[in-house]
């Protein structure tokens, strides 16, 4: 097998409190990432899934900061690497997209004004070679007449149309990893379903890996070959999307799955996990789901559960699920 | 674009068609000027004369009119004081006003969007927090009394320069300006330093917040997670959104500090415009009054124009919502 194109190991990120002290957004976080492979991260809202995105890309501002851990990209450290280092990998082999691509282009700068900022970030060329490149990027993410679009200012496209911009950009110096924080979610469930299509296309033809940022176990499970499940900042679980859907470990991907709507019987209301996420800021000294967990025994409050690993699962539970439940 | 301009120009003309109805009627209401045009002994046969001759006889209707009808064939009539046509009066003070003023508002708006996109960028910054400390200073202190304190300072206690008057002049466009000549800018320096400072503390303001706002929005991380280096997005990107709101208040404070410098101007013995309209309202020259007055109201519906077409100009949304 080749080596992994990104490997993550015990990432850690910290947010300075205002009465002094830290919270951990992303605590511990492992895993590693494949040529050409899609991993869904799940989880709650504030689960820790953008900071860690973030944290990938070295863009975390003060008062937060990465503490710990190493993130290996293609090879190279970027743990402690200066600002121009890390500058000079963004878009050029780590890209990420957001959520609302209203938010994210610029409203007053054209298309072609803002794909050219983006190239001239890593290559040097000629006005009409730029046009070019930026023209084929638009119609490789499926924008018709993509050569006369790059006049055109984001308000004068759809919001499924701004999201493919934004695509085009992140994919412009053709990254070997992409971060999607949910870019999908803003958009009607047609418009989302094709680019999540198109994007499974794109990875399988040309050795994209993706990060795929989720709320929505649904929207990942069919789209992403290995499954990362969050919880209060640390990786819960993981595995083949499969596997971890079919006989998951850890009792939270367990409450995840019960409460999709495709796992409710016609009629019945949906299951929810009991009690709300908790605030990172108080999180409880053992397991952090223990508080809403069926299964919760007195060792679970005593100290966060280390990882266990089997095959290529892991997940952190004193009391998993049995293998085939 | 062509389309929004006439239908700009139509507002322009429409409000300047109200405005100029309600400084006619208010200036009106003031005052009757004859007696103080007229010396008190005069009989009562030069006294109807004079009334004749200035059409205070007239109904106030016919006056608005025939005023109107100078206006628009550029007469605005001629002082009751200074027995000249008011125009020229007004052009004879502008240029004293106008070069004090840009130059005042446009420093104002380099060094304050310079400094307060500074702070905005770096909050924490020891620096950014002195620059805030200098805005505070700026907008709380009187202007008069900043005046007062730059002539002590700089003209009476270090002799550097000049407390008052305009300085050497040259003639351009048959106009006299002192902003060309050293002695001239050395003049300058003080009154627009004095009525820069609190422009450049509202620059710094409204920049810094505008900075701090936009660093925190998708599209600067977008860019940042593109790769696109740290000045190139200050420049690209934050520069030109935070640029709406710096342009109507450049807009604003360049119309009323020119219509209303009369403070600075005063104090430092500037001969503008100011002191005109002070010595008009005080002698009830109602001539120069109104013109002033609607001069002031053309100036800032110009502005106002201005202002709104460069918006369009950066804002493609203005644009495009405009035309529909
Ligand atoms: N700039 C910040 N300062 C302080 N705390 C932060 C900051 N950014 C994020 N956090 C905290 O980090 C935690 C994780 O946030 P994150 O945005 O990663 O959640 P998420 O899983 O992406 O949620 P969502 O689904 O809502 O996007 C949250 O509790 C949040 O309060
Ligand atoms: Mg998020």
């Amino acid at each position: 097998m080749s080596p992994p194109v990104l490997d993550v190991v015990d990432l850690t990120t910290e947010f300075a409190l205002r009465g002094g002290g830290a919270a951990r957004a992303v605590d511990g976080v492992s895993f590693s990432l494949a040529r050409g492979e899609i991993v869904g991260l799940v989880g709650e809202s504030g689960s820790g899934k953008s900071v860690t995105g973030f944290s990938l890309m070295g863009l975390i501002d003060p008062p937060g900061r990465v503490a710990g851990g190493s993130v290996r990209l293609n090879g190279a450290e970027l743990a402690g690497m200066d600002a121009e280092g890390l500058r000079a990998r963004r878009g050029r082999e780590i890209a990420m997209i957001f959520q609302d691509p209203v938010a994210t282009l610029n409203p007053l700068l054209t298309v072609g004004a803002q794909m050219r900022m983006a190239l001239a970030a890593h290559a040097r060329t000629p006005r009409r070679a730029a046009d070019d490149r930026c023209a084929a990027a638009l119609a490789r993410v499926g924008i018709p007449a993509a050569r006369d679009r790059l006049a055109a200012y984001p308000h004068e496209f759809s919001g499924g149309m701004r999201q493919r911009v934004a695509i085009a950009i992140a994919l412009l110096h053709a990254p070997s990893v992409v971060i999607a924080d949910e870019p999908t979610t803003a958009l009607d469930v047609s418009v989302q379903a094709q680019i999540l299509v198109e994007m499974r296309a794109l990875a399988a033809e040309t050795g994209l890996s993706l990060i795929w940022i989720s709320h929505d176990l649904a929207v990942v499970s069919g789209f992403a070959s290995r499954i990362l499940v969050m919880y209060a900042g640390r990786v819960v679980e993981q595995g083949p999307a499969e596997a971890v859907l079919r006989a998951p470990r850890h009792p939270y991907t367990r409450g995840l799955i019960d409460s999709l709507p495709a796992a409710a019987k016609p009629g019945e209301p949906l299951r929810q996990i009991p009690g709300g996420a908790p605030s990172l800021g108080a999180l409880p000294p053992g397991c952090a789901f223990a508080p809403r967990c069926p299964r919760a025994a007195g060792a679970c409050r005593a100290a966060p559960p280390v990882e266990t690993r089997e095959g290529a699962r892991a997940w952190r539970c004193l009391f998993p699920l049995e293998a085939g439940a | 674009m062509l389309g929004f301009v006439i239908q700009r120009l139509i507002q322009a003309a429409a409000v300047m068609a109200v405005m100029s109805v309600i400084v006619f009627v208010g200036v009106y209401a003031v005052g009757n000027p004859v007696d103080i045009v007229i010396p008190p002994d005069a009989t009562q046969d030069v006294r109807e004369e004079a009334i004749r001759r200035l059409g205070l006889d007239l109904p106030l209707w016919r006056q608005y009119f025939l005023f109107v009808g100078g206006v628009l064939q550029g007469d605005f009539g001629r002082s009751f004081i200074y027995n000249e046509p008011v125009l020229s009066l007004i052009a004879g003070r502008a240029p004293a006003t106008i070069e004090l003023v840009l130059i005042s508002v446009l420093c104002a708006t380099v060094i304050g969007v310079s400094l307060g996109v500074y702070a905005g960028y770096r909050p924490h910054a020891p620096l950014a927090r002195a620059i805030m400390a200098l805005s505070v200073l700026g907008f709380s202190v009187p202007t008069f009394w900043v005046g007062l304190i730059l002539i002590l300072t700089f003209a009476v206690s270090l002799g550097w320069l000049p407390a008052g008057g305009r300085g050497e002049t040259v003639l351009i466009l048959g106009v006299r300006w002192s902003f060309p000549t050293l002695d001239g800018l050395a003049h300058i320096a003080l009154p627009a330093l004095n009525l820069a400072l609190f422009k450049m503390a509202m620059m710094i303001r409204l920049a810094r917040s505008g900075v701090r706002e936009i660093m925190l929005t998708d599209t600067i991380r977008f860019a940042r997670a593109a790769g696109i280096s740290e000045a190139t997005i200050l420049r690209r990107h934050v520069l030109k959104l935070i640029a709406a709101p710096i342009i109507t208040v450049f807009g604003l404070e360049l119309g009323s500090t020119l219509a209303f410098a009369v403070v600075t101007e005063t104090i430092f013995s500037w001969p503008g415009m100011g002191k005109l309209i002070i010595d008009s309202i005080t002698l009830l020259d109602r001539p120069v009054m109104v013109a002033y007055l609607i001069l002031t109201a053309l100036l800032f519906v110009t502005i106002n124009l201005l202002v709104d077409l460069a918006y369009a100009a950066i804002d493609p949304r203005v644009r495009s919502g405009e035309a529909r």
